[in-house]
């Protein structure tokens, strides 16, 4: 049955999705919620609260205000806790009750802000939603917020959008963000370093990551990068926002793989030579079907001189954020031959992820709406995703998955941790899956 | 701020709200699974089930433990009852053997939306007639208010019990997360006098919880657990017996006694007892040596009674970690503002808590013993007496065995944070 779950977990909420993407950026951040948003918040959500102390609060919001729609004391509690430990900036992100009494986080905010001579935010979060849009639309109103204008850029990005063509190949790189980055989906356990030295190692100096690791002073001149890398799905609001102020193009990947990592930094390079967008999770003919792919004979002779058993054509499914699991599995087809890979999106439905990120604007992601058919699918429900699970013959998911395995079949199974997902308890457990140390870590499960 | 500067049982100001990353009080999933051979099913958004499903995935209680998503369509539909009985049907048709009980948790937007949950469990109960349903409530928007939902919790664990004959020489404890520590000298006197005592916490399957309805007598040790022997009082009939855990020896005294005539229980040398209790006090201060301690409220439900007692004994209390206090505590609160005028109080869940530095143990050279977790948190020492909601213990002799575990933590270090951020210490045994 829909929304039942009788054996799995749930994802991280929109609200908390809020929270993390804005953890490190100096601001004061609200739960608009009674209790229980918070201590979820920082046990499960956020690795990062023992040791590197943020303003996240609850508002601690009680029956008599809800039911008597009453703002003043959520209004005085910001006010009075802003002026006591000068934020940046507030955000208030909302729960199912504010939902039930509709509250105007906008006017809230509008209100706030005129109070409080700092930006505050107002997020229409609801707690019915994953983090994914929690994430997405707070990096991208932060970057909409705070990003400095053109003018006062210094760099390539302000004044000159493109570097010039010839370049891209040749001593200089084009410098990145990366958007979409929370330990949400990458965890504290190396993949964001992992990440950035994959671009600085090969000379693309990222100028900043949205937002982890980096200085509110460089999140702030994101305008001067020449391209903009969108790592999961959350970074793409933020890539169309930073499209818009600056005109940067970007790429929509993650360089899983040795492969993909060529792949993705060749994207960035003809993003940045051409200005148009890029969807290096694509194959060469801008679809994710399957049969498009075409593996180079190579590849498949140095599987063979391995000694590894041809496991190729077995029914493989990767459940999880879109984008790393479209990684994953570009990886395990392009590198390791395998033909029947499936990815299943569990965190939107497809129509949510359509409607909200890509169908408005579809114009500008060709190809992405056709994941659903060629690639996989966005499946929500224990039921779905159980069935769906039926012919597999090799998962790679959160270990939580393995209880809707189907009974009585031998199906292998390769534990993928999300922090998502499962949150700490498998933290440990949490490969780095960017470059080759994606590969490496891979080809040591297969073994 | 120090007590003589507090002007009431509730010193702070309300405000936006911190959450130390402390993490051993149990919360409703925990206390939910002490009914044995029970299932678990949760009714509510996305981010409401995210704590309590992982909650139960960390204590491996996914196999008891099954949610139902709301989404915004089913609040705008008006369809949750049909959503709540045809869930919990899906749920229980596909388990591999039915539960014996099953608690249902609703939400605050169940009761927002005035969510018919009778009809829901009537229907339920004519679908799954070997079922026990009880109704659980995840409504933190009722936290503020008496009635909380942890109490209501505590309330709704013994729900389930069906109506017996009662029978003699029998009594139950009721609410506690743990059963009264071996030598505690309520369970003396109830050997001595040929009662057997029923808790929870060693019930093995439901027979065996089912039989805590026979009990005669029902011993409730905190206040937050009173609405439970209320409850089974007028419902069951059985006699409510309330022994505070308190540190005051006039009120143990008077506990103690009242527990003897309500029961016909041979009362101990309560003279002795107290002699052992000051004498063992009195070993602690010399073994603390000056050692500072701090205290916080999820150790114990009388923290500014645990500091009466140590400062009168000599033990140096500088600060206690509550946000409020019950009105239980008020003789106390009175005795410390003029006994230990600069005994702090410290918020836990205020907003600057998030910015004071968490290192007063290094004033003393990291010789501070913490007793609870968030005084742990709080003060950054590795000397920590990991005791949550009294541990179990009660009257003289939990106070001796306290005194004993003060002088084993004092006397060594442990990685804190790795313990006080496991959920719900203790729950899995």
């Amino acid at each position: 049955m829909r929304q039942v779950s009788r054996v799995l977990s749930t994802y991280t909420a929109d609200v908390s999705g809020v929270c993390s993407a804005l953890y490190e950026m100096g601001g004061m951040v609200i739960m608009h919620d009674a209790s229980g948003c918070n201590s979820t918040y920082n046990t499960h959500d956020e690795p990062r609260w023992y040791d590197m102390p943020s303003m996240v609060y609850v508002s601690g919001l009680s029956e008599l205000e809800a039911v008597m729609g009453d703002d003043d004391k959520l209004l005085r509690d910001v006010e009075r806790a802003a002026k006591e430990l000068h934020p940046r900036f507030v955000a208030i992100a909302g729960t199912p009750i504010p939902m039930m009494m509709g509250t105007d986080f906008k006017g809230i905010a509008r209100l706030l802000e005129r109070r409080l001579g700092i930006p505050v935010f107002g997020f229409a979060t609801n707690g019915t939603h994953s983090y994914v849009s929690g994430v997405g639309m707070a990096l991208a109103q932060a970057a909409k917020k705070f990003c400095l204008p053109k003018e006062q850029l210094t760099g390539p990005g302000g004044i000159q959008k493109q570097i010039p063509a010839e370049k891209a190949d040749g001593a200089q790189k084009p410098c990145v963000n990366l958007l979409g980055v929370t330990p949400l989906d990458f965890s504290v356990t190396g993949n964001v370093e992992a990440l950035k030295e994959a671009f600085q190692s090969e000379g693309y100096q990222v100028k900043s990551c949205w937002a982890m690791g980096s200085d509110f002073d460089e999140l702030i001149r994101a305008g001067e990068a020449h391209v903009n890398v969108a790592v999961t799905v959350s970074g793409i609001e933020t890539a169309i926002a930073l499209q818009e102020m600056y005109g940067t193009p970007w790429v929509l990947g993650l360089p899983t793989g040795r492969k993909l990592l060529r792949k993705v930094l060749e994207a960035v390079d003809r993003a940045a030579a051409t200005g148009e967008n890029q969807f290096p999770l694509a194959w060469d003919d801008g679809t994710y079907e399957a049969e498009s792919r075409r593996l180079p004979p190579s590849e498949e002779k140095v599987q063979r001189e391995n000694g590894q058993p041809d496991q190729s054509h077995r029914q493989t499914y990767i459940i999880g954020e879109w984008v790393w699991a479209m990684a994953l599995r570009y990886s395990l087809m392009a590198e390791y031959g395998y033909d029947r890979v499936s990815v299943i999106c569990p965190l939107e439905s497809e129509e949510l992820f359509a409607d909200r990120l890509l169908e408005e604007r579809r114009e500008r992601i060709p190809g992405v709406l056709t994941a659903a058919a060629g690639a996989g699918a966005f499946l929500e429900d224990e039921d779905q995703i159980e069935e769906r699970l039926k012919n597999a013959e090799l998962v790679i998911a959160d270990p939580i998955y393995r209880r809707v395995l189907p009974k009585g079949k031998v199906v292998d199974f390769i534990e993928f941790p999300h922090e998502g997902y499962s949150g700490r308890i498998y933290r440990r457990e949490i490969p780095v899956l960017i470059g080759e140390q994606w590969n490496r870590w891979f080809e040591q499960k297969c073994k | 701020m120090t007590i003589k500067d507090a002007g009431s049982l509730t010193p702070f100001e309300s405000g936006v709200e911190y959450s130390a990353p402390a993490r051993g009080p149990w919360n409703i999933v925990h206390v939910g699974t002490l009914v044995p051979e029970s299932h678990q099913v949760f009714v509510c958004a996305q981010s409401c089930l995210r704590g309590v499903v992982l909650t139960a995935a960390e204590m491996n209680a996914m196999d008891r433990f099954s949610t139902i998503a709301i989404q915004e369509r089913n609040i705008l539909k008006g369809d949750m009852e049909k959503l709540i009985i045809d869930g919990v049907s899906d749920i229980l048709n596909k388990l591999p053997k039915l539960p014996r009980a099953v608690e249902v948790f609703s939400s605050c937007i169940h009761d927002f939306i005035g969510c018919d949950m009778e009809f829901v469990f009537g229907k339920l109960r004519l679908i799954f007639p070997d079922v026990d349903f009880t109704d659980c409530y995840m409504t933190p928007i009722l936290r503020k208010t008496k009635f909380t939902p942890d109490a209501r919790m505590r309330q709704q664990l013994y729900s389930l019990l069906h109506p017996v004959p009662l029978e003699e020489k029998t009594a139950n404890v009721v609410g506690n997360l743990e059963p009264f520590y071996e030598t505690c000298e309520i369970l003396s006197m109830l050997r001595q006098g040929g009662w057997h005592l029923r808790d929870i916490n060693n019930c093995g399957d439901y027979e065996e919880y089912q039989k805590m309805a026979a009990s005669s007598v029902n011993i409730v040790t905190q206040t937050g657990t009173l609405s439970a022997g209320e409850a089974l009082e007028r419902r069951l009939k059985q006699k409510l017996l309330y022994l505070p855990v308190s540190y005051r020896y006039e009120e143990i005294d008077a506990e103690l006694k009242l527990a003897a005539e309500t029961m016909g229980l041979p009362l101990p040398d309560l003279q002795d007892l107290k002699e052992r209790t000051d004498q063992a006090l009195a070993h602690t201060a010399k073994a603390l040596a000056g050692m500072p301690v701090a205290i916080d409220f999820n150790a114990t439900t009388r923290p500014l009674g645990l500091a009466r007692l140590l400062i009168s004994h000599g033990i140096q209390v500088i600060t206690v970690y509550a946000d409020s206090f019950g009105k239980e505590e008020e003789p106390d609160f009175l005795w410390l503002k003029e006994h230990a005028p600069e005994l702090k109080l410290s918020a836990t869940v205020h907003g600057k808590m998030v910015a004071l530095p968490r290192n007063e143990a290094e004033q003393y050279g990291g010789k501070l013993l913490a007793i609870g977790q968030k005084a742990a948190y709080f003060t950054g020492t590795r000397h920590f007496l990991n005791m949550l909601e009294n541990s179990g213990l009660h009257g003289y002799e939990g106070i001796i065995r306290l005194a004993r575990w003060m002088e084993e933590e004092a006397a060594r270090e442990q990685d804190v944070p790795s313990i006080i951020q496991v959920k719900g210490w203790g729950c899995c045994g």
